[in-house]
């Protein structure tokens, strides 16, 4: 980490040494948006990982057609689906699928999108033109769509469909990982590096890797809130989740897809599973913007 | 400025290529033969076979680019499948009613957003201001299909003040002469069939309107933030002009450019969205149409909405650059 480290001020008599995590901790958790956004998505993780012993009811087998759409109450207190499941469990576990499927589409558009961004940054010339032309043409399309035909190819299921996501989303990452390698490669450090014999690879990890990560964390936070988006949407559509599977989106789907009665008798079939989603990723999108006022120190006030 | 739109529209060449270049595998990766799907699941294996070879599918698949390359540069980008005439025609029938859609989910977007973004500027660190950054967070972490149905939900069912689904009622008669609706009822001076037009387009305005919105209102507080503080805008207060002409004149003028930018970029983002909720507000337009021919293995369709679609992105990030010289003299194209 020999580029990140910050000259400590001479400690003298009661003054405290700054450090660059400590600023950072001070930046970040004076954000009280950003503390909230921490707050409610740890609350969603541990959900999804004891979600067999929060859930009252098994999210897929609980079936009771008599109590389709039946409307809050306390055995159920957000009420019951088009196939009288119990909702509060069906979030609960549509947790694991929801926020697990966004998260993998976000690694898989950070690792490629960082291993692009490095190799034309780094490389420059006709490898950089290539390489950013072909990220141009994937950000011609509509994101959506663009994921909808991946989908297509791939077919149906959660896992295309984080994939498809991944994809879409692997422009932005990339775009942005390139920009910081530009502005750092000609920095003095990097050409000491250099001087005393090290490699490609060791001046990639060694030295500019470590000094591009503050954007790339921001962009892959602000990433994970469009992934979550997106897989629901996917799901929406009917490409991503399939039946009974408990996913926030195809929840949203299966209410749609079984009629109008859905607007007149379920409401809270729609409500709530949007309730999950819309919390969620304005959760990732507080700690997003916390974590860039953070780390950007042109915006510290 | 003639040099620079010469200029950009022949860039627009490359991105064209390399778009349809993309788009063109990918159709054909999608597992599904459009002959068959065509015909139906009980079509003789030689009826398939016929209609691959009219398609045009038996030719190797190179064969098939370049002849679609050889076409697309007379401007013919081939038959829609789905709906059986040319791409070109069945997207022009599309295109009004998407456009309508987009042209007022902007029009919500820029009304609310840019007022709100200017309140919240001024009043800086005010509790109105707080709440109008939270409020626009929320706004881009909604599902916009989620958004389009609690909408449903409260207008239509809760206080029955907003028909739906579709774009007009069916009591509703009018000639149709371009397509958009709401133009086509004023023109004829029809006004009970514009008010029943306008009541449907409004949830679906709302819905796709509401993303684009909190960006804009994000976009007009950050640059009227930087704007307050330049050295005209503090000349301007110290000699004595009212506060309000000082925003609205001064500020605001200089800071929309950013904001500019914004709702361009917002454009091929509407088109996404497009495809959401058309879906949900069963609105016949090319956002229902990409579905459709992606279900349909229509080739030529899903081709079409890309180029066209890419085209479209282009020429209106064009506008936009034109658009900031005009609104900005020191910028020079």
């Amino acid at each position: 980490m020999a580029g990140t480290q910050v000259r400590e001020a001479p400690v003298a008599g009661g003054v405290r040494t700054r450090t660059r995590w400590g600023d950072f901790r001070q930046a970040f958790f004076g954000n009280k948006l950003a503390v909230v956004g921490l707050v409610v998505i740890a609350l969603f993780v541990v959900m999804a990982v004891f979600a067999p012993l929060l859930a009252p009811y098994d999210p897929i087998r609980d079936q009771n057609l008599t109590e389709r759409f039946a409307g809050p109450s306390a055995s159920h207190p957000l009420g019951q689906d088009e196939l009288g499941r119990d909702i509060l469990s069906r979030i609960i576990f549509g947790a694991r699928v929801s926020l697990t499927a966004g998260l993998a589409a976000v690694v898989f558009a950070t690792v490629f999108g960082t291993l692009v961004g490095v190799v034309a940054g780094y490389a420059g010339g006709l490898v950089d033109s290539i390489l950013m032309r072909l990220m141009d043409i994937i950000l011609a399309f509509p994101s959506i769509l663009l994921a909808i035909v991946i989908v297509s190819i791939l077919g149906q299921g959660l896992t295309n469909a984080l994939l498809a996501v991944g994809v879409v989303l692997l422009p932005q990452i990339a775009r942005v990982v390139r920009s910081s390698v530009i502005s750092i490669r000609e920095r003095d450090y990097v050409e000491a590096e250099r001087a005393i014999g090290a490699s490609d690879a060791q001046i990639v990890f060694a030295a500019i890797l470590p000094n591009s990560l503050a954007p790339l964390i921001v962009q892959s936070t602000l990433a994970l809130a469009t992934a979550i988006l997106d897989v629901a949407a996917l799901s929406f559509l009917g490409l991503g989740a399939q039946p009974p599977q408990p996913e926030w989106g195809a929840m949203l789907t299966d209410a749609f897809r079984s009629g109008f009665g859905v607007f007149t008798e379920g409401q809270h079939a729609i409500i709530f599973p949007g309730v999950a989603i819309a919390l969620s990723v304005l959760a990732v999108n507080f700690i997003g913007d916390g974590l860039r006022d953070a780390l950007d120190p042109r915006r510290q006030r | 400025m003639i040099t620079f739109i010469g200029r950009r529209l022949l860039q627009l060449i490359p991105v064209l290529f390399g778009v349809s270049l993309v788009v063109f595998f990918m159709v054909r990766a999608i597992p599904g033969d459009p002959a068959q799907i065509l015909l139906g699941q009980t079509a003789t294996p030689e009826a398939v076979a016929e209609v691959r070879t009219r398609l045009g599918l038996d030719e190797p698949v190179i064969v098939q680019y370049l002849l679609f390359l050889r076409d697309a540069a007379t401007g013919d980008l081939g038959d829609s499948l789905v709906e059986g005439k040319p791409v070109t025609t069945a997207l022009l029938e599309k295109f009004p009613a998407t456009l309508e859609l987009a042209l007022a989910a902007l029009l919500f977007a820029v009304v609310i957003g840019v007022p709100i973004g200017v309140i919240a500027a001024v009043r800086q660190y005010s509790f109105l201001d707080r709440i109008t950054s939270v409020i626009a967070l929320t706004g881009v972490s909604m599902p916009i299909f989620w958004l389009a149905m609690i909408l449903v939900v409260i207008f239509t069912v809760n206080l029955g003040l907003l028909p739906f689904p579709g774009r007009v009622g069916n009591e509703v008669s009018f000639t149709s002469y371009t397509g958009i609706y709401t133009l086509d009822t004023l023109i004829t001076l029809n006004f009970p069939a514009f008010w029943d037009v306008l009541k449907h387009l409004i949830m679906p305005a709302v819905a796709l309107g509401t993303i684009p919105m909190a960006v804009i209102t994000r976009m007009t507080r950050s640059s009227m933030l930087e704007v307050m503080n330049e050295d005209y805008v503090r000349t301007a207060r110290a000699k004595g002009v009212v506060p309000w002409r000082v925003v609205f004149r001064h500020a605001l003028r200089n800071a929309m450019l950013p904001t500019v930018t914004v709702i361009g970029l917002q454009f091929g983002l509407l088109m996404g969205g497009a495809i959401l909720t058309e879906t949900i507000f069963t609105w016949n337009g090319i956002g229902q149409f990409a579905i459709q021919s992606i279900d349909g293995r229509d080739y030529a369709g899903i081709q079409g909405v890309v180029l066209y679609g890419a085209i479209f992105f282009v020429l209106i990030n064009l506008l936009v650059d034109v658009l900031y010289a005009i609104l900005d003299p020191r910028v020079r194209l």
